[in-house]
């Protein structure tokens, strides 16, 4: 594949975006400073990232509880995720939602997810929206190994087979939900198999590769947008911290040291940077600048969620239904 | 009495029930080598294997239907779904199935099924991990519900369900499992369908469970200080609900006041208000009250939270203003 570039170095930035960010985050969460429950993305950044340079700003994406990746990948704004992570009013959900619930429907995403596999059927009616409006947009279900083990998945997966929807079901294996690993949950290795009894192609890739989950998904689109039905993608990857921020030391139980190790090695940007510089298309000089762009955009988005206000009390009798504006 | 926390005395029950009888096995989420996601089967699986310990795929569905269908044909499991709101993906299996088998089957089905449920709200979790849905099974003829509020009721209940013939929700607030509470080495049980006089008063009773129990005998400390009596009564069960306790403390204070942490409308408070006015309408000098969480989704904000769910000031503001 000869890509662009600027859009491998923009890939690669992004990739870094959603990684600085989440560390960021469990700063933040460690030291006392935001409330509630964080999943982080770090180690699976190249699965979003792959995924979304397929995507027009139109198409749908539907999110996880380990979301932030997704959004960011997506296009979502630092500043309004991290003002949403802080509880504040200048948040996605002006601090009704968090972590979980960040949505920005006018980029195509349609919320991180508390439940897991919901956002599969979600997507599905997404997808079937998109094709009885006439539109070639495409929607995105972003789901677990765990996930793909509750009924929501086979029946959403189904239904946009036999109604031959554009949509790419996109399995991020990390190999564990929370401590059950996967080959406790399923009897067979790879959950693209599955893709067998729907009738639709499914596929196993590499998911700590950025641009071979690129290229597969990119396939994947480009038959959803011709109307050919859905894809189910399988990206192996690994996530290198605890299922929540402040799990500590509860993860041994379930993963080795070694293991943890092991995985980490396999760093998906560490990765996509030696190829890059390889290729000479990453210099030092310009990794530093992407560095030192990334810190301050995080540093204002930080600073923006600080200043902002947080929502008054009574705000939180409002939105429940949509009115009318008179 | 020595000190345990309500963790410690949960998995102290459901042990002892499993050394004596090797027909009761548990299963859930994350519940073997892990502890579960609270540590609620902490050291279970150590002492009982895989075999009695079964960490589950993500099948909420499938855990509830597993469960029922082992009861009904000579198991007694116990079965734990992570938070009551992913309870929602096994609503057929509990709504459907479970309540109703015994008796569409003209009796001839036993289900001794205890289903476990951490649920509650205050832990900055928003919408979808943070709910009450309790009325919902109170609404659904066929389920025991027990709500324990502290170490030893849940020691004493749980061991009560595990013995049951019929399906019981335990439904264990996650903000209670650090709690400490004297709780006896050993056997012994709590009847289900018993409600608990935690605190004598004269003025207005209060009726509350689970986590606000708190609250609500906090509130009643600061009311004593300012000369007011509170009766504060611990439902413990809210199915079957214990109106006889209830009914008797307002014709002493008559005055009643429920306090939930689920949303107000069509809640524990309606159901329990409604049959202290059928029992008691003439002891009643003032309407009965309900003192709930807002009509609205949990958010996740702190400041939005805590608006929404009641605050020690907002049950004291209340309460005085029954008086
Ligand atoms: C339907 C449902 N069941 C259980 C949970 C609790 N829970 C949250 S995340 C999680 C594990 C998810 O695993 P997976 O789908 O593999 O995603 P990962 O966390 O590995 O990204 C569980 C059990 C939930 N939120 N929703
Ligand atoms: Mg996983």
């Amino acid at each position: 594949m000869k890509l662009d570039k600027q859009l491998l170095l923009d890939m690669y930035g992004r990739m870094l975006r959603i990684r600085k960010f989440e560390l960021k985050v469990e700063e933040l969460h460690l030291r006392g400073i935001l409330p509630g429950l964080k999943h982080l993305y770090i180690g699976e950044e190249a699965v979003a990232v792959g995924v979304t340079f397929n995507l027009r700003e139109d198409d749908y994406i539907g999110s996880t509880h380990r979301g932030h990746g997704h959004l960011i990948a997506k296009g979502g704004d630092v500043k309004i995720i991290m003002a949403e992570l802080y509880g504040k009013k200048t948040g996605y959900c002006k601090g009704k939602g968090g972590s979980m619930h960040i949505a920005d429907i006018n980029i195509g995403i349609l919320g991180a997810n508390g439940i897991v596999a919901a956002n599969i059927p979600i997507v599905g009616g997404a997808a079937l929206s998109a094709k009885l409006r006439g539109t070639d947009q495409v929607a995105v279900s972003f789901f677990g190994d765990g996930g793909a083990n509750e009924g929501m998945f086979h029946e959403g997966v189904n239904l946009a087979s036999v109604w031959k929807l554009p949509a790419i079901f996109i399995c991020e294996n990390n190999q564990y939900a929370i401590s059950t690993s996967q080959s406790k949950a399923t009897a067979i290795p790879n959950i693209a198999d599955r893709a067998k009894s729907y009738g639709i192609p499914g596929f196993t890739v590499d998911g700590m590769d950025v641009l071979a989950v690129y290229e597969i998904t990119g396939e994947a689109v480009a038959r959803a947008r011709e109307g050919k039905g859905p894809t189910l993608v399988e990206c192996k990857t690994y996530r290198f911290k605890g299922h929540y921020v402040g799990e500590g030391s509860r993860e041994l139980s379930y993963r080795s040291r070694e293991e943890l190790k092991k995985c980490q090695e396999k760093c998906p940007i560490q990765k996509f940077k030696w190829t890059l510089t390889k290729e000479g298309i990453l210099t030092e000089g310009l990794a530093e600048k992407i560095n030192r762009q990334i810190d301050k955009e995080l540093e204002e988005a930080i600073k923006f969620a600080e200043e902002s206000p947080y929502p008054s009390p009574e705000d939180a009798l409002e939105d429940l239904f949509f009115e009318e504006e008179t | 009495m020595r000190e345990i926390t309500y963790a410690e005395a949960a998995i102290e029950a459901i042990g002892e029930e499993m050394e004596k009888d090797d027909k009761i096995f548990y299963m859930g989420e994350d519940v073997g080598r892990f502890g579960g996601s609270y540590g609620t089967t902490k050291g279970l699986w150590e002492r009982f294997g895989d075999d009695r310990v079964k960490d589950t795929p993500m099948s909420e569905a499938a855990i509830v239907g597993y469960g029922l269908g082992a009861a009904i044909t000579g198991m007694r499991p116990v079965v734990e779904i992570m938070f009551v709101d992913l309870l929602c993906l096994a609503m057929d299996q509990i709504v459907n199935q479970v309540a109703k088998i015994h008796y569409m089957f003209g009796g001839k089905a036993k289900v001794p099924l205890v289903i476990r449920v951490p649920f509650g709200g205050l832990r900055r979790a928003a919408g979808q991990h943070s709910q009450h849905l309790e009325a919902w099974f109170l609404h659904t003829p066929g389920l025991k519900i027990v709500v324990p509020s502290d170490p030893y009721h849940v020691k004493g209940l749980l061991k009560t369900a595990i013995r049951e013939n019929n399906p019981v929700m335990c439904l264990e607030h996650i903000l209670l499992y650090q709690i400490r509470g004297g709780v006896p080495e050993g056997d012994y049980t709590l009847p289900i369908g018993k409600a608990q006089i935690k605190r004598e008063g004269k003025d207005v009773t209060v009726v509350s469970y689970s986590l606000m129990l708190h609250r609500c005998l906090s509130v009643a400390e600061k009311l004593h200080k300012q000369g007011i009596e509170v009766e504060v009564i611990d439902l413990g069960s809210l199915h079957p609900l214990d109106m006889e306790t209830v009914v008797a403390s307002v014709k002493k204070t008559n005055r009643v006041a429920i306090v939930h942490q689920a949303c107000l409308t069509g809640g524990v408070g309606a159901e329990v208000g409604i049959r202290i006015t059928e029992a008691a309408f003439d002891y009643l000098d003032a309407p009965v009250k309900r003192i709930a969480a807002r009509d609205v989704p949990v958010p996740f904000s702190p400041v939005l939270e805590d608006f929404v769910v009641p605050t020690e000031e907002r049950i004291e503001g209340e309460i005085k203003g029954m008086l």
